[in-house]
């Protein structure tokens, strides 16, 4: 899926939602409109910054009836790999950026009796998309959204508007928790339970969820996974017989990128599956949500966009 | 692939048949536009899906969805099959989302490839629609299905040429929701309605050993809006008969006993299909669209190259795939009709004729 351009986005607005969240509108900068989407999608965005070109994902949160702008929203991560800092600090008003077309890992289920979208923080963009299929659908649905203070609780008031008393909110400077358990398990047969937050709210909604003996199917999740930052180890590409050096804030996908080189990729976030790569040699550190458990230990694959190596070399079968 | 070139396409003739007298034929320019699947002399096996993003002009590749001289033919037909079985058409009730989805693509696409024949105007949710070949003009609210005379997606495919299914993804998996399917080489949307990949692949030789199913349901789990796929499939059917379905076995079964050399080139057709594939934007469903193309033995052999190479690769196709194809008792006629316009020179790289 790689090869394919991007679609070239001015940035119409941009709007300080908290003292961390910014909100981005993006029009279309070579006329036409964008591609439709559903509810839970997410574009690639990227970023050609002076030293290096970052591509980020994040997800839709405007109307998908609205083909003229797409809105995503960029946390401030200040200890991150800099893209949501050049987002904050270098992007303005009037600025071009690209992004992906829409991919969707996080669908509803149309198929649900009902909807229970539990979001934490910054978690709760996929669903501010999802809110309006649902209303359109007059599906039974209930918004739980947790966030740490009054402070940080973004569009708190335009989810008010737009669920009613289907919002509940949880404030955490106020003891105010989710309780997947007992949320969970008044829940009719039928139901499914989507959640994005931080790691532990995600756990958390699992292990209630298979405690309660809920089929694997009825539970969905959505966490993409930043590439973290590690110690710089060499790639060997068995194929090309290439060798090139992965840096320390570098993903193994984008020092192959800046060799000239064009791996199939997707999402960038260790969840759609499309890097997956052969290992033919080395110790791998996997950090993606993609490949299963007895892939992981045998060492056999990696998802280039998220995980690096434990040993000092890899060699890769490519 | 070979240079660029122009490919005339011929305009719509009067209505042909797949049935009964069979008057269906290719007209010259027909034949030099048939997307013969074949790059090489030696039957192989592989998914080959590439991205659908336009081909020569006048080629089949070139359009969304091709429209030609075929279309009041192709539309007359699927009319005869469902006004005797309207089971053809079935979609399940949470689809209208993809519904209203196909009926968007399809149109849009058809006005902006063919506007001589096809005009879509739009005031909000107010549409109305041209169809000049089909002398349609009907307004419509979309997302409105009480306004149109059918539910959408049946509205749009009656008049689009080739079959249609739909797929709703969810757990990681393609489910067969919905579809057109008038025109079919032997399978059943009646039967595979509501099963899931692995299970209407299931009768597929070979394939299955080979992980080619698990590699092209992981990819197609992550196809992109405004991003289609298309490849070609094909098999071979007796007369041009559009309908060979396992409903109407009864009818076209029988044929393939009738083959002989020296009616082979009238009556063996091979069979294409251009199958693209679109992820719909509100619905998150997959749009398959399987546009079948049919061509005579007779016709074929007009392309030297086709000629040389068509029975080159009947000839290496392994036993099992002519069993699931339906041709393993016919192939002896077909190839000893073929071999007489075989010369044994070579043949050029690519599909296309020289």
């Amino acid at each position: 899926m790689t090869g394919q351009a991007n679609i070239p986005v001015r940035v119409a607005r941009i709007e300080q939602i908290t003292p961390m969240i910014r909100r981005f509108t993006l029009e279309r900068s070579d006329g036409g409109t964008l591609p439709g989407f559903s509810g839970g999608s997410h574009v690639v965005v990227t970023m050609r910054g002076e030293e290096r070109t970052h591509h980020n994902p994040y997800s839709l949160m405007g109307s998908p009836d609205d083909k003229q702008r797409y809105q995503i929203s960029v946390r401030r991560d200040d200890d991150g790999r800099g893209g949501s800092l050049f987002m904050h600090q270098k992007v303005a008003e009037g600025d071009t950026l690209e992004v992906s077309p829409p991919t969707n890992l996080f669908a509803l289920n149309p198929l649900a009796e009902r909807h229970i979208l539990i979001a934490g923080g910054i978690g709760i963009t996929p669903f501010m998309a999802q809110l309006h299929e649902l209303r359109r659908a007059g599906a039974d649905y209930q918004m739980h959204y947790a966030f740490r203070d009054q402070e940080n609780a973004a569009f708190r008031d335009e989810l008010e508007a737009a669920c009613g008393d289907r919002l509940t909110a949880y404030d955490g400077s106020a003891g105010q928790f989710v309780q997947p358990a007992q949320l969970l398990g008044e829940q009719p047969l039928g139901t499914h339970v989507y959640v994005c937050g931080p790691k532990g709210m995600i756990e958390a909604v699992n292990e209630a969820a298979f405690e309660l003996g809920w089929a694997d199917s009825h539970v969905h999740w959505e966490e993409f996974a930043a590439p973290p930052v590690g110690k710089p180890f060499r790639v060997v590409l068995q194929k090309s017989g290439m060798e090139i050096t992965v840096p320390g804030a570098s993903s193994v996908l984008e020092a192959l990128e800046d060799a000239g080189l064009q791996p199939n990729c997707l999402c960038r976030g260790g969840v759609c599956g499309e890097c997956e790569t052969a290992v033919v040699e080395g110790e791998i550190e996997h950090n993606d949500h993609f490949l299963p458990d007895d892939v992981k230990q045998s060492n056999s694959r990696m998802m280039i966009c998220v995980s690096r190596a434990r040993s000092e070399r890899v060699v890769l079968d490519l | 692939m070979a240079a660029p070139m122009k490919i005339a396409t011929p305009p719509i003739k009067s209505a042909e048949s797949f049935r009964d007298d069979f008057t269906y034929s290719n007209s010259p320019q027909a034949i030099r536009r048939f997307p013969f699947p074949f790059h090489e002399d030696e039957y192989m096996y592989s998914v080959n899906i590439e991205p659908h993003n336009g081909g020569p002009v006048g080629s089949v590749y070139a359009p969304r969805f091709d429209i030609d001289e075929h279309y009041l033919s192709e539309t007359e037909e699927r009319r005869l099959v469902l006004e005797q079985d309207p089971g053809r058409c079935q979609v399940l009730p949470y689809m209208m989302e993809a519904q209203w989805d196909t009926l968007e693509l399809l149109m849009e696409s058809l006005a902006a490839d063919y506007p001589q024949h096809f005009t879509l105007s739009k005031e909000g949710d107010r549409w109305t629609w041209e169809n000049r070949p089909l002398g349609i003009r009907d307004s419509f609210v979309f997302g409105d299905p009480s306004t149109l005379p059918q539910e959408p997606f049946e509205y749009i495919t009656r008049q689009v040429q080739g079959d249609f299914t739909l797929h709703g993804q969810r757990d990681n998996m393609l489910y067969m929701d919905g579809g057109m399917v008038t025109c079919q080489a032997d399978w059943s949307l009646d039967f595979d309605l509501g099963m899931n990949w692995y299970e209407w692949h299931g009768p597929v030789p070979k394939a299955h050993q080979m992980g080619i199913f698990d590699r092209a349901l992981k990819f197609l789990l992550n196809l992109q809006v405004e991003r289609p796929v298309r490849r070609l499939n094909w098999t071979m059917t007796i007369n041009p008969r559009m309908d060979t379905s396992p409903e109407n076995y009864h009818k076209w079964g029988i044929d393939r006993s009738t083959v002989t050399p020296e009616n082979a080139g009238e009556k063996a057709h091979l069979r294409v299909e251009l199958q693209t594939l679109y992820r719909l934007p509100r619905s998150n469903a997959i749009l398959f669209s399987i546009r079948c193309y049919l061509i005579s033995m007779e016709e074929l052999v007009t392309v030297p190259k086709w000629a040389r190479r068509f029975p080159r690769v009947l000839r290496t196709l392994p036993d099992e795939l002519a069993e699931y194809k339906g041709l393993i008792d016919y192939r002896p006629a077909v190839l000893e009709y073929l071999e007489q316009f075989d010369d044994g020179a070579e043949t050029s790289p690519g599909t296309a004729p020289d």
